[in-house]
């Protein structure tokens, strides 16, 4: 990997780096409503628009409801938007992120993840994300501030890609990653605006059979999400599913190009492995656990034991095979899930990395710990004991307990 | 479904319809329908901008409105706005 572009470091917390990152990727219209933890983002982001840094228009919505309303209709009309919520502001999205991938339009979204009422919290955990995890959007989840400035990079060229051409979701880990500060490598301007490049727009057949560019346009009249029902609504899911499956090979090749040109990667981009090739077990997170437990890898590793990470970077698309390939070898799966699925047995990402290993050869057993609900703090201690049990399960090839919660009081 | 409908690789995404749903006659599912007297219309325009299908126009070398009833859903709001109840809904009569 050679590093091409000139970057310079800055000082940011995790919301400011998204922010920098809209700022640097040519975007036509940013249409936001306020909620904590991503407030900094579009504050930030307006003071561009108000200093007049940016040529962008800025939408001021009554609600997310609109907020993603708006972010839709500027996308529709062929130009870049970006919006950004969390929590219950995502909730309240629901029903416009199905519009926004039914309508394939490459909106891109941060979300810094939040839990979700009732009771009231304002605090980090995944409950929100992964509520929308059949919307249709594409999710990549990221481990600090600096991940959470490239795949915003990413994620324009992601989405806008013609064969995939659906809204794709960032999610940061709200407080630990939103408000804390870090040291942010950025690109330049320039580099970054031409990595980022123009959003090209695919083709479409007209009914009288000329072809003419996807996005709405008085010169070409076209309507987008119209009524089709019985005889045609499976057919436009299924070409959602095709955009899905794209999404995967783009993640990773525009991943690989950015890593090219910044000298900074993760994994391949839909997965990255750490300490695995030899591990006798392995555990899975999503965001900034990662970081975390990369620490707690080295302590146990220190002490004699293999383990090791596997972390989950792109959550929708899910990258089954790369799963399956990565968790071959090893004989027992822990996965650290951050958010509940009520009474399903376990958390989102355990039945998915479960699902993904049933086709493996040899099982390993899999194991779900569920933690840092609503921003409770989980420290490498507590995952320092886990491991050891962990080490005990895979000798003793016994599992207990299923699913369990980790620092929660009995 | 038929055999001429096409399979989801021949489709224009997002159930893309080139130059509006012209052909798509919403008319149908009225129960309803807006009739009007001309005696009692002020021509105020009221109806043309509250009719949420956009089918009521005014028709200047008529000197009237004139309503479109193959996209009248017969939600009745014209006759709910008109100042001078020239509107009325009723149902249509049944042929013998
Ligand atoms: S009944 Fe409704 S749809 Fe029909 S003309 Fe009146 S306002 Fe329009
Ligand atoms: S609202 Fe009533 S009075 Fe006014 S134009 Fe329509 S029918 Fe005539």
């Amino acid at each position: 990997m050679k590093t091409d572009a000139k970057q310079q470091i800055m000082a940011m917390n995790g919301d400011e780096a998204v922010a920098y990152a809209v700022k640097q990727s040519n975007v036509d219209v940013v249409a936001a409503y306020p909620i904590t933890p991503q407030t900094i983002i579009v504050e930030k982001f307006s003071e561009y628009v108000a200093n007049g840094e940016v040529p962008t228009q800025f939408v001021c919505t009554e609600s997310e409801h609109s907020a993603m309303a708006a972010s839709i209709a500027a996308s529709a009309t062929g130009v870049r938007a970006f919006t950004a919520t969390a929590s219950a502001g995502l909730a309240l999205m629901h029903e416009m992120l199905f519009v926004a991938s039914g309508c394939r339009v490459p909106v891109v979204m941060a979300v810094a993840n939040r839990a979700l009422s009732a009771p009231l919290n304002i605090h980090g955990d995944h409950s929100d994300a992964m509520a929308e995890r059949d919307s249709g959007w594409i999710q990549i989840f990221v481990e600090n501030a600096q991940e959470a400035y490239d795949s915003i990079i990413q994620a324009f060229r992601i989405a806008e890609s013609k064969n995939v051409s659906l809204p794709i979701l960032v999610g940061l880990d709200g407080f630990t990653l939103s408000h804390t500060l870090e040291n942010v490598t950025t690109l330049v301007d320039d580099v970054a605006k031409e990595f980022v490049g123009e959003r090209e727009l695919p083709l479409v057949q007209t009914h009288e059979g000329k072809s003419a560019p996807f996005k709405l346009d008085p010169k070409n009249p076209m309507t987008m999400g119209p009524i089709a029902l019985q005889n045609y609504y499976f057919e436009f899911k299924r070409q959602q599913e095709e955009g899905m499956k794209n999404a995967l090979s783009v993640i990773e090749k525009v991943h690989a190009e950015y890593a090219e040109l910044t000298g900074r990667s993760y994994g391949n981009g839909l997965i990255e492995k750490y300490q695995l090739d030899d591990a006798e077990f392995a555990v899975v997170c999503v965001g900034s656990t990662a970081g975390t437990l990369k620490t707690v890898v080295d302590e146990i590793r220190a002490e004699g034991i293999k383990v090791g990470l596997l972390k989950l970077r792109t959550f929708r698309p899910f990258p089954v095979q790369e799963i399956q390939k990565a968790l071959a070898e090893v004989s027992l799966v822990a996965v650290f899930d951050k958010s509940m699925s009520f009474g399903g047995n376990g958390g989102a990402v355990f039945h998915e990395v479960r699902h993904a290993l049933y086709d493996n050869a040899a099982h390993p057993l899999i194991v779900d710990y569920v933690y840092g609900l609503g921003g409770r703090d989980t420290n490498p201690k507590e995952f320092k004991k886990i491991f050891h049990e962990l080490h005990q399960i895979a000798r003793s090839k016994r599992v207990e307990k299923l699913v369990s919660y980790i620092g929660l009081r009995e | 479904m038929s055999s001429k409908d096409k399979g989801w690789k021949e489709i224009a995404p997002a159930g893309v319809t080139p130059k509006s749903s012209v052909g798509f006659m919403t008319g149908d599912w009225k129960t309803y329908m807006p009739v009007r007297d001309l005696e009692k219309c002020t021509t105020c325009m009221m109806c043309v901008l509250y009719c949420p299908e956009g089918c009521i126009r005014w028709r200047p070398e008529m000197g009237k409105i004139e309503i479109d009833l193959s996209f009248c859903k017969g939600c009745g709001i014209c006759a709910n706005e008109c100042p001078t109840k020239a509107i009325t809904m009723k149902l249509p009569e049944k042929e013998e």
